[in-house]
């Protein structure tokens, strides 16, 4: 299922083919268990870092790529220039399928798209010079005729990126340079190949505010002078607004909302998207810190939840969104740590015995009441906190709570994997937009 | 005015080198009341976390602290080590950006609360010891089934947690964390802060925030201070200053932060002096818009702007001391490109 | 660098070099307290036997195997006097004169062991730290059963293969013996590092330019692993002069006829002792001793002054002017 992204923005290539183009992608990596799964050969887990994602990058334009830690968008961004072999779909570059390319073919490719990464002082290699690190390129790739030639070239280059007079900064090592001049050396190091996508990780988030902007008004001013297409990889929706035509929002290895910008900050339409424009601290006194966020953190991604991988922490989450066993687990640990100290807790904890079977992620639970206590009483103890607060969405999610002798069974709703689906301007992952059934 | 709960007069924190020292922190002044909630924001070089640190008195080998930090009526500075350890936990607590410092991975959580509980509260029994740690754990979201897990366990925001929760444990009356959000993801972030915001209520813990971050500030914080090169240079409630902030490098800073409302890109030229030898005068006249000469050849005096305000700016007085012609403005040198950050 | 660079290095080349140079041995420079004098003492230790070696024929009153002058056979197990400062051994050959031949053996022979451990291990552990998968299972695996055995056992099981074979006893087998046992060393030291920078920003960053694996390993991970190689050669080297000496005690060094061993001399002396007769053992022991401290305070004042972790600066006392009082406070 395509999503066709609506054609808002820069002017695209007469034949409206994006430079790049993205399906069903999945690049997923193996954990390495314990000894003895590695000496039989078993991998214990799979991080499925990008998880079946489809976009465009269209020529000329900014596309911002946002989430937080484990989204997968450097994954995402890395799998794109080559560095990391995709597990399973397709990438094509200017027309041109390259997911399966062997490193050798990669190389004259990588002239073609470039990247800047996060951390400036990891970035340039500390033994050598600017004009080495930056020159490097062109000596690869077998540019230019000799060292003066470089020399001129590299010259040029960091002048472009605001580090004038550049012979000046030739002789210099990384660790003479501030944070800003050598994020400028790494674009100069970028550009001068004279790319075509430049794939941007998080280039300004090490660095301070006064600098930031420096550095992004640099990176658009290398847009218009060079014609070049950006990815943008951030965690930053505010520096995002400002650089990118349009954003895609990642979640657990999956793209979740996708349009273009204005309409994604005028009327974010995801859940998550919404939280983390709520989240942004803004400088403004009035505003107290919010207080509505969503709970708990980006879960483990080498066991994401059911169905949406958001809903455990989605205040509007409901029937279809993938309730499962580790939803109950949640809500009695984050009960008795809001009451922890207090005197039932330790009494509840009795009433519902182990919750590790808990651990294993279905939507039929079947727990065992513990040695001398009924099912019954877990029922019970499940009434009471629901009556303390029925709007919990974890409620909605209950299909059925059944006593049986020994145990209490309780079935939730089948879980759904939300899909992109276009509402008005974008495209969004959320059952909250799921058309509804057609009439039977 | 009550009593404050600290009061840092004039503290000079230096670190050595082979040549000539570096003025970390360079005759600071700063009172933190009970219950206040203190940001204590700046870029990266200006001091801030030496402050932090140099107020635990946790520096580095070769670094010297000179002035007074007061907390009840001690002054700290100088106490020897093992005076100063009684104190860390009980009456001062610090929080780090990365929380897996404090935290030793061969520990359980339960033994690192152990660990703190008997050093500093040996009077306890265990089961009291145990009922504290849990519910400190259980106010910062850690659910009591998990107090027998290691660090490596928990996600960096649960770390982050733990980490404030074992600080409090001890019910401290001043809280410093640096920097205490900046490795974590956005909305975890919101989260601690909702959390640091609190502390005055639920703990009645006072708190300075260092950060680099002025929307933290602005939504967290009643009362902040600017630091540049060392110093402070600017100090007052966050909503005055916000709404009219008197230092120039305040404005510099606040119009270059980037927010969702923001419509242009703004940034301060120049990059921060170097503190081994900062420049002379006002330490940001090489960078601010509205230098004059006096900037160039006398440092600033300290300014009250109103009983709660006070800044260090030529621009603000006093007038008296101002030679004459100082007045005009400063020629701005062309701020070599090299120079540039 | 590229094969198109026709010209010759032009000065600022050069003198990026010579940065470079006084960029690496700064910390050296600026070494203070212990770091210190561990290493000047150690450097002149090391370099007065150096001395030794390469102008033995002109410092030592005798040949190593000389046993008379002038057709007069020397005096047996004579003690110490002014003909023969350290006296004679049982073959009437010069003390003196077989320590300082023994010093041009010991270094030369670790030179030598050193300079194949090194060629051999250091580019293994590039390779197999670089590129990982079943060549660096298969590597590691090899060198980690190598350094479990003492460095010693190795030396002779490789000593006793070698003697029985064409290349016979000698000088090539002594050096082999010990390349064998250190190889691990350095291919341990190195792959692991290399591992660890595999990982950094700036080697992506290279993979990302294009680069091919050959020129990344050259340019971007060998200088910054390469730090790593002196200290350990160093110790190494006060290691490898006490094989060289266990060796020829046991009698799998060198031959008597190729020079003088210490650790050989030391084998002949057990019996003197017996008698009462201490020069012949301790002036050899003696030696063996002074190198090898030599040698090892080298390494380790290198270890700490080049070693980020262990340096210590030197910081220059601070001091405090006294404040302007005008600074009003409430």
């Amino acid at each position: 299922m395509r999503p066709e992204i609506s054609a808002q923005g820069p002017e695209s290539h007469p034949d409206g083919l994006p430079l790049v183009s993205v399906r069903d992608l999945r690049t997923y990596y193996s954990i390495r268990g314990t000894f003895i799964d590695r000496l039989a050969g078993r991998e214990a887990g799979i991080v499925r870092a990008v998880d079946d994602v489809s976009l465009d990058i269209r020529r000329g334009e900014v596309l911002g790529l946002v989430g937080e830690s484990g989204s997968g968008k450097t994954t995402l961004g890395r799998t794109l220039l080559g560095l990391v072999r995709p597990t399973s779909g397709s990438i094509e570059f200017d027309g041109r399928e390259i997911s399966r390319l062997p490193e050798r073919q990669w190389r004259p490719l990588r002239r073609q798209m470039q990247v800047v990464f996060q951390d400036p002082h990891a970035s340039l290699n500390p033994a050598m010079t600017i004009e080495q690190a930056v020159g490097h390129p062109l000596q690869i790739h077998g540019l230019v005729r000799d060292r003066e030639q470089m020399r001129l070239r590299v010259i040029e280059v960091l002048e472009h990126c605001g580090l004038a007079p550049g012979a000046d900064f030739l002789a210099k090592y990384p660790s003479d340079l501030s944070g800003g001049q050598k994020q400028r050396a790494v674009i100069a190091r970028a550009i001068i190949l004279n790319p075509v996508l430049l794939v941007a990780d998080e280039p300004v988030s090490m660095l301070d505010m006064s600098v930031r902007a420096k550095i992004l008004e640099l990176m658009l001013a290398l847009k218009r002078d060079l014609e070049l297409t950006y990815l943008y990889i951030t965690h930053d929706l505010a520096t995002a607004r400002f650089f990118c035509d349009r954003i895609a929002i990642m979640y657990l290895g999956k793209i979740v909302e996708v349009g273009p910008a204005d309409a994604i900050y005028a009327d974010p339409k995801h859940p998550y998207t919404q939280a983390l424009l709520r989240a942004i601290p803004e400088p403004d006194p009035e505003r107290a810190v919010p207080r509505d966020l969503p709970r708990g953190e980006v879960p483990d991604a080498a066991l994401p939840p059911l169905g949406c991988p958001f809903h455990p922490r989605c205040s509007r989450a409901f029937e279809p969104c993938g309730w499962e066993s580790r939803d109950l687990r949640e809500l009695l640990e984050s009960r008795w740590a809001r009451a922890a100290g207090a005197a039932g807790v330790e009494e509840e904890q009795a009433v519902v015995g182990d919750l590790g079977v808990l651990d294993r992620p279905t939507p039929e639970v079947r727990l065992a009441a513990p040695h001398g206590r009924s099912p019954a009483e877990i029922v019970a103890l499940l009434e009471r906190i629901r009556s303390e607060d029925p709007e919990e969405p974890f409620w909605r999610g209950i299909d059925r709570i059944t006593a049986a002798d020994t145990r209490v069974e309780l079935d939730f709703h089948m879980p759904r994997q939300p899909q992109l689906e276009r509402v008005g301007e974008v495209d969004v992952a959320c059952h909250l937009y799921d058309a509804p059934p057609a009439a039977t | 005015m009550t009593e404050p709960l600290l009061d840092i007069r004039r503290l000079r924190v230096y670190y050595g080198t082979p040549g000539l020292p570096v003025r970390a922190v360079d005759d600071v002044s700063l009172v933190i009341g009970e219950r206040e909630v203190v940001g204590l924001v700046g870029e990266s070089g200006c001091g801030k976390s030496t402050l932090g640190r140099g107020i635990l008195g946790l520096l580095p080998e070769g670094a010297r602290a000179d002035g007074e930090v007061n907390l009840n009526g001690r002054n700290l500075v100088g106490l020897p080590l093992s005076a100063l350890r009684r104190l860390r936990g009980p009456e001062l607590g610090l929080i780090f950006q990365e929380p897996m410092t404090r935290l030793n991975p061969l520990l359980r959580i339960a033994d690192h609360f152990q660990e703190t509980l008997e050093q500093h509260e040996s009077g306890l029994t265990q089961a009291e010891a145990r009922r504290r740690s849990l519910e400190t754990l259980g106010r910062m979201g850690i659910p009591p089934t998990r107090f027998n897990q290691y660090p490596h366990e928990f996600s960096g925001g649960m770390r982050q947690r733990i980490m404030i929760a074992l600080a409090l444990v001890l019910r401290p009356k001043l809280l410093v964390a640096d920097e205490p959000t900046t490795s974590l993801d956005v909305i975890v972030e919101g989260q601690i802060l909702a959390l640091l915001a609190d502390l005055k209520d639920n703990f009645g813990t006072a708190l300075l925030l260092i950060t680099h971050n002025l929307g933290i500030v602005a939504e967290a914080c009643d009362r902040m201070a600017v630091m540049y090169a060392g110093k402070i240079v600017e100090e007052g409630p966050v909503r005055d200053v916000f709404r009219e902030p008197a230092h120039p490098y305040t404005r510099e800073l606040l119009r270059s932060t980037i927010s969702l409302q923001t419509t242009e890109l703004h940034s301060i030229p120049g990059s921060p002096p170097n503190l081994i030898d900062p420049p002379p005068g006002c330490r940001f006249h090489p960078r601010c818009p509205n230098a004059m000469r006096v900037c160039a050849e006398l440092a600033p005096i300290e300014q009250r702007l109103d009983e709660r305000r006070r800044v260090l700016c030529w621009l603000h007085g006093p007038a008296q001391r101002v030679p004459s012609g100082g007045r005009l403005p400063l020629e701005p040198e062309a701020i070599g490109m090299a120079d540039e950050a | 660098m590229a094969a198109n660079a026709s010209r010759p290095a032009r000065s600022p080349h050069g003198r990026a070099r010579l940065i470079a140079l006084g960029q690496a041995t700064k910390p050296i420079r600026e070494a203070t307290g212990t770091a210190r004098t561990m290493l000047w003492v150690g450097v002149a230790i090391t370099l007065f036997f150096v001395v030794l070696a390469a102008f033995a024929p002109y410092i030592s009153p005798y040949g190593f195997n000389q046993y008379k002058a002038n057709g007069v056979r020397f005096a047996q197990l004579a003690h110490p006097s002014a003909a023969h400062w350290m006296g004679t051994t049982v073959l009437s050959t010069d003390v003196m004169s077989r320590v300082i031949w023994g010093a041009q053996t010991e270094l030369t022979v670790v030179a030598i062991a050193l300079v194949m451990s090194v060629s051999i291990g250091v580019p293994l552990g590039l390779v197999s730290g670089y590129f990982g998968g079943p060549l660096d299972r298969f590597l590691v695996l090899i060198m980690d059963a190598l350094f479990a055995f003492p460095y010693l056992l190795i030396a002779i099981v490789i000593a006793f293969l070698l003697s029985s074979s064409s290349i016979g006893q000698g000088v090539f087998t002594a050096a082999i013996a010990i390349t064998v046992a250190y190889v691990p060393l350095y291919f341990r030291v190195v792959r692991n590092h290399v591992v660890s920078l595999r990982e950094e920003s700036y080697v992506d960053a290279a993979r990302a330019l294009g680069a091919r694996p050959r020129t990344i390993i050259r340019k971007y991970v060998f200088f910054n692993v390469v730090q790593n190689v002196p200290p350990i050669a160093t110790l190494n080297a006060a290691d490898a002069i006490l094989l060289l000496a266990a060796l020829g005690f046991l009698g799998y060094g060198i031959q008597p006829t190729q020079g003088a061993e210490w650790g050989y001399d030391i084998n002949r002396a057990v019996s003197d002792s017996a008698s009462g007769i201490w020069w012949t053992a301790i002036f050899p022991g003696l030696a063996i001793v002074l190198l090898v401290t030599g040698l090892t305070l080298v390494g380790e004042g290198l270890n700490e002054t080049l070693n980020p972790v262990l340096r210590r600066r030197r910081f220059g006392r601070i001091e405090f002017d006294q404040l302007d009082p005008e600074q009003p406070r409430d």
